[in-house]
């Protein structure tokens, strides 16, 4: 009996010791960061708790140096386009592989699953010609449209058949009876009904545009253009070991976001359980 | 009234007649529902997939009229000692952190799956870098990694180690990359082994019990077979993530030093975008297709065999 209890004290002071490390190894960098954002530049090399002197310019003299604000509203609205794009196109054609009945469906699906493996790092090279050709280098477009009708597109095809499959067809039966168009069924009817898939689906298309740094740091040159992963890559060239900025800048660029996702997590947590298992 | 349910049932005809059908019919609604993801598809992935193919085929650059050269291109290949190099760091790469990925997501998946208070905590604390970008988390751990700004090198002078070089060092360099990329994604199998893990009968746990099985019995007999779907699926994705590894590269090391942590992807932004030689550049692209192409197949037929596991 003693020595049980022994046994699940140790397997307890085992479990929390090994979350905690991990743990600590996750934390540890995001408060290094925030303690160098309001370090001098002369206190880089000592270690101090609470930086002293503490210094709010860092992220002025960042704002003053660089086009931030820029950054962060090239970031957000492609990030809001391609996830609206590809709710709107991706639960469209995931209802009509679900619930529509044409020749063809099944082998259509499995062509827009097969791109999956496609990597883009393979297509981004006539892309780009093909973008050249167009006119559209140093522009948003291909960092919209891509992702919308390419992978990030194909993966909510995915996720959004995988929930109409699920709905029961009484519903729709019922509404076409009504003489409800395809398209109002679709609208009034599935999507209401998509919710859960479409939070999943926006967090996760959010979150990769917002995120993105391989198509940007193509097709974008000009400054003002630039999304913020790319902006701060480049920033670290700029100004090498100011770190002091380089953090400033990090910490304006993530914790705003971080702490939506982090209560959106719970969401985003489901959404990787329920759509990994593909 | 009659004749007109008739005429609905007999197939339709050929002619304007069966065109006016067609439009405003269920398979109608279908192919205009479907048509932007599959214009998509034949313009954004499977034209320039083919398209790729035929510039490896020839000398294209930024300038110039391309021309046709045959196998010339995939020739050079063979002989580049760089392409080597690059193709041996990106499988030391793979070989790097897929283990580490794996198992520390298994382990912390069966520490998290009881109802422990604090579990919220640390579920949140290893799935934050899942969100943040790679970008933003190579900087940061490019500064823990600094000779002697980092916090680890300061950490160590505490306790009167001098810390080494970790970047610029050619044998530490791509350990310190393989580190920071699989803490970076160590939550996202975390999750979606503590869903497989939840989805484990309990009776099978029970029964293994009664028979006398222990935890290490019941992990390897009973836990471990039923969630094999899952750890395959997981290890086949992280391999092939791992095959496209650039972000962290290209900040953390820029390949360096030397050539020591230069991979596939990074190879081929390097010869296409800074050196514009397209077509050499999609050779190596297409390399990189195929290999992803055969873990993808290897995926796709053990799937099958493994079907009766999932629902």
């Amino acid at each position: 009996m003693k020595n049980k209890k022994k046994n699940g004290m140790f397997t307890k002071v085992l479990f929390y010791g090994v979350l905690s490390f991990i743990s600590i190894v996750m934390i540890v960098p995001f408060l290094w960061m925030i303690n160098t954002s309001f370090k001098d530049s002369t206190k880089i090399f000592v270690f101090q708790f609470i930086p002293n002197p503490f210094k709010w310019e860092n992220y002025l003299q960042v704002l003053e140096s660089t086009p931030f604000h820029l950054f962060y509203f090239n970031s957000l609205y492609i990030a809001i386009l391609v996830t609206a794009g590809t709710i709107f196109l991706g639960s469209l054609a995931g209802y009509a592989f679900a619930k529509l009945k044409f020749r063809g469906s099944s082998i259509l699906f499995l062509c827009l699953l097969s791109t999956m493996m496609i990597p883009v790092e393979v297509i981004t090279i006539p892309l780009f010609l093909f973008m050249r050709d167009l006119g559209l280098i140093n522009t948003h477009v291909p960092l919209i449209a891509i992702p919308i009708l390419g992978p990030a597109g194909v993966f909510g095809v995915f996720v959004m058949r995988q929930f109409f499959l699920l709905v029961p067809t009484e519903l729709e039966e019922a509404a076409k009876l009504d003489g409800c168009s395809y398209f109002r069924i679709y609208w009034n009817i599935m999507l209401p009904l998509a919710k859960p898939a479409v939070a999943t689906l926006t967090i996760f298309t959010f979150l990769t545009s917002w995120n993105e740094f391989y198509e940007p740091l193509i097709y974008i040159n000009s400054k003002e253009l630039m999304t913020l992963p790319l902006a701060l890559a480049l920033f670290t060239d700029e100004v090498g070991t100011k770190w002091e900025l380089l953090m400033s800048a990090s910490v304006m660029a993530t914790l705003p976001l971080l702490i939506i996702f982090f209560f959106a997590q719970k969401q985003f947590i489901e959404g990787v359980a329920m759509t990994g298992g593909k | 009234m009659e004749a007109k349910v008739e005429a609905a049932k007999r197939p339709p005809l050929k002619g304007v007649k069966q065109r006016k059908k067609f439009i405003g019919s269920e398979a109608f609604y279908g192919y205009l529902f479907v048509s932007p993801m599959v214009i998509g598809f034949l313009l954004v992935m499977l034209f320039p997939l083919i398209y790729s193919i035929y510039m490896s085929l020839t000398d294209w650059q930024l300038l110039g009229d391309p021309n046709f050269i045959g196998t010339e291109n995939y020739q050079r290949l063979v002989n580049d000692p760089d392409f080597w190099v690059v193709l041996k760091n990106t499988l030391i790469f793979a070989a790097g952190l897929v283990p580490i990925n794996i198992i520390l997501a298994l382990l912390l998946a069966l520490l998290l799956q009881k109802n422990l208070p604090g579990i919220g905590f640390f579920r949140t604390a290893i799935f934050i870098p899942v969100m943040t970008s790679i970008v933003v988390w190579s900087i940061i751990w490019k500064y823990m990694f600094g000779t002697e700004e980092g916090f680890i090198n300061q950490v160590l002078a505490a306790i009167g180690i001098d810390g080494p070089a970790w970047l610029y060092d050619p044998d530490l360099a791509m350990g310190a990359v393989i580190v920071v990329s699989a803490l970076k994604n160590v939550g996202l199998n975390m999750v979606l082994f503590l869903a497989a893990l939840q989805q484990v009968d309990k009776n099978l746990y029970e029964a293994s019990y009664l028979d006398g099985a222990n935890k290490l019995r019941q992990f390897w007999n009973v836990t471990l077979p039923m969630i094999t779907p899952t750890v395959f699926l997981t290890l086949i994705l992280t391999i092939i993530g791992s095959m496209k590894v650039f972000g962290q590269i290209y900040v953390m090391t820029n390949g360096g030093p030397g050539n020591h942590t230069k991979v596939l992807v990074y190879y081929i932004w390097e010869n296409a975008f800074k050196l514009f030689d397209f077509g050499y550049a999609s050779a190596i692209a297409l390399v990189l297709f195929v290999i992803i192409l055969v873990f993808t197949i290897i995926q796709w037929t053990a799937r099958k065999r493994w079907v009766f596991h999932e629902e």
